[in-house]
């Protein structure tokens, strides 16, 4: 078991998301950043879809009651096991009773903590991400416990892997949404020209853009909505769903981030800057 | 996505869910389908060659009519309770459209609505077809908490809200039966292209249903409809 003794401030549990009911409203969810649970799974030699946590801007601190080897990925948050610091992308062996807390953000906005075998919470309609209703609770509160399996012995595949972090750029490439057209070149010249900032509102569900661009009249029927869905509403809002975003929406799909810039974007926070880039 | 005309018109929701029909005919268990109004999101778990797939959607439109529909469609009957305690909006319905409270209900239970997408929530139905005198625009104020089960009217919309959420519509009822179970397969028993019927019940029968549906012995009332 993982013991939660202090959630902080949000963390869930997330695999790489709930596939088959967005006919029936429900969002795919899975973790924002998807290269990064995939990195830790890899590097663990787990299966790509094995649950992991995710961490958003502060760490939680967990104990340890059963012997297993962890990886972290993601943010950096000066993670340490009983104290001594542990670096992302290696594989470390934790004992019962060891304690892992995290201290100050220093690069990206959601760590990734995984452990041989996965996290073993609930499946439900074929996934363990955590979406309320959809799973009984929201995010990870204090005394949780998460199961998993008992490793003893494990050699890593590598040791100490010199992995650059993929989100360190702030270009994020978008190919062209389903209402591109009704763009106009003053929008355009916006759109591609400035860096953006990332505003307060910023969660699992969507990001909003601080700056405005020149809004629009069009209206759509509701349709179909994805993760990295950039919206522009009426008064010139730049909207982009994430993963547990509404799966059809109104306002115009005016772009598309490609799977690579979700992740990217998954790892911004409020007053970083973003530039879109038309691939 | 593929979209149709932009309009919304049974034919059109027909022709798209004829087309779906005739996809998952074939074995596609990678794909999962969004169709909505005028539209269909096509999504996939796996990478896929552009150009063949676009070859197979052609070949399963063009097959679309000749295909032995399988997904059986219904129609809803669903209890709503338009009792003053629930029909938080319903006075100033009644004042806008210069209709009794009574009247509202009657017109309100009189259509058997076409859901033409489920999307927003968790099993939130767009439903069409509300008579033109029940149009009302949202309210100016959103209530920061709209209770699971609000039946509101908003425009040329009326829907059922799946869960707390907030919510700008004109709320004039409460369904006692939830939309939306995670616990069942499939977790919404509505699909796009069934209708929903509406009848009004009294306090007593709301807070009977609302049992009988947390304990699972609820009977829902279905009508087959000829496609």
């Amino acid at each position: 078991m993982l013991k939660v003794l202090n959630p902080v401030f949000f963390s869930t549990i997330q695999d790489l998301g709930r596939f088959g009911y967005r006919s029936m409203g429900v969002p795919v969810s899975g973790g924002m950043d998807a290269l990064a649970v995939r990195k830790a799974n890899l590097l663990l030699e787990n299966q790509p879809n094995d649950a992991v946590m995710e961490i958003t801007m502060t760490g939680p601190t967990l104990l340890f009651e059963t012997p297993t080897y962890i990886c972290l990925t993601g943010a950096e948050m000066a993670a340490t096991l009983n104290n001594e610091p542990i670096k992302n992308h290696n594989v470390v062996q934790v004992k019962a009773g060891d304690i892992l807390s995290y201290g100050k953000l220093e690069s990206g906005f959601r760590s990734y903590l995984a452990v041989k075998g996965g996290f073993l919470t609930e499946e439900v309609l074929g996934s363990r991400s955590q979406y309320f209703p959809v799973t009984a609770g929201k995010k990870l509160l204090e005394r949780n416990e998460i199961s998993y399996f008992e490793t003893k012995r494990y050699d890593a595949l590598i040791s100490d892997p010199k992995l650059e972090n993929h989100f360190n750029s702030n270009f994020l490439e978008v190919e062209k949404g389903p209402e591109f057209m009704i763009l106009g070149d003053a929008q355009l010249a916006e759109l591609f020209a400035q860096e953006f900032t990332v505003s307060e509102k910023n969660n699992r569900m969507a990001y909003q853009i601080a700056e405005k661009i020149v809004g629009h009249q069009h209206t759509i029927i509701t349709s179909g909505t994805l993760p990295g869905t950039v919206q522009l509403t009426p008064g010139g809002k730049l909207l982009i769903l994430m993963k547990d975003g509404q799966t059809t929406g109104g306002y115009p799909r005016i772009l598309q981030l490609t799977e690579a810039s979700i992740c990217t974007l998954a790892q911004k926070r409020a007053g970083d800057t973003v530039q879109f880039k038309l691939v | 996505m593929l979209q149709w005309p932009q309009e919304v018109n049974e034919l059109i929701l027909a022709d798209i869910l004829a087309f779906v029909e005739a996809l998952k005919s074939q074995d596609r268990s990678d794909w999962e389908y969004v169709p909505s109004y005028n539209s269909v999101t096509l999504i996939s778990k796996s990478k896929f060659d552009f150009e063949q797939e676009k070859k197979l959607l052609l070949d399963a439109y063009s097959k679309r009519d000749g295909h032995q529909n399988t997904t059986e469609r219904h129609c809803w009957q669903l209890p709503v309770c338009y009792d003053s305690e629930f029909a938080l909006d319903l006075p100033m319905v009644s004042e806008k459209s210069g209709l009794s409270e009574e009247e509202v209900i009657r017109l309100h239970t009189s259509e058997d609505y076409l859901v033409y997408g489920i999307g927003f929530l968790p099993g939130f139905l767009y439903l069409g077809g509300l008579p033109q005198s029940l149009e009302i625009p949202r309210r100016d104020d959103p209530r920061l908490e709209v209770s699971p089960g609000a039946v509101g009217l908003a425009g040329k919309q009326t829907g059922i809200y799946p869960q707390n959420s907030p919510g700008g519509w004109n709320i004039i009822g409460n369904c006692p039966i939830p939309l939306f179970n995670p616990k069942l397969e499939p977790p919404c028993f509505v699909k796009v292209g069934d209708r929903i019927r509406f009848h009004a019940i009294t306090k007593a029968e709301h807070k009977l249903r609302k049992i009988e549906s947390e304990v699972g012995i609820y009977n829902l009332n279905k009508t087959l409809i000829d496609a």
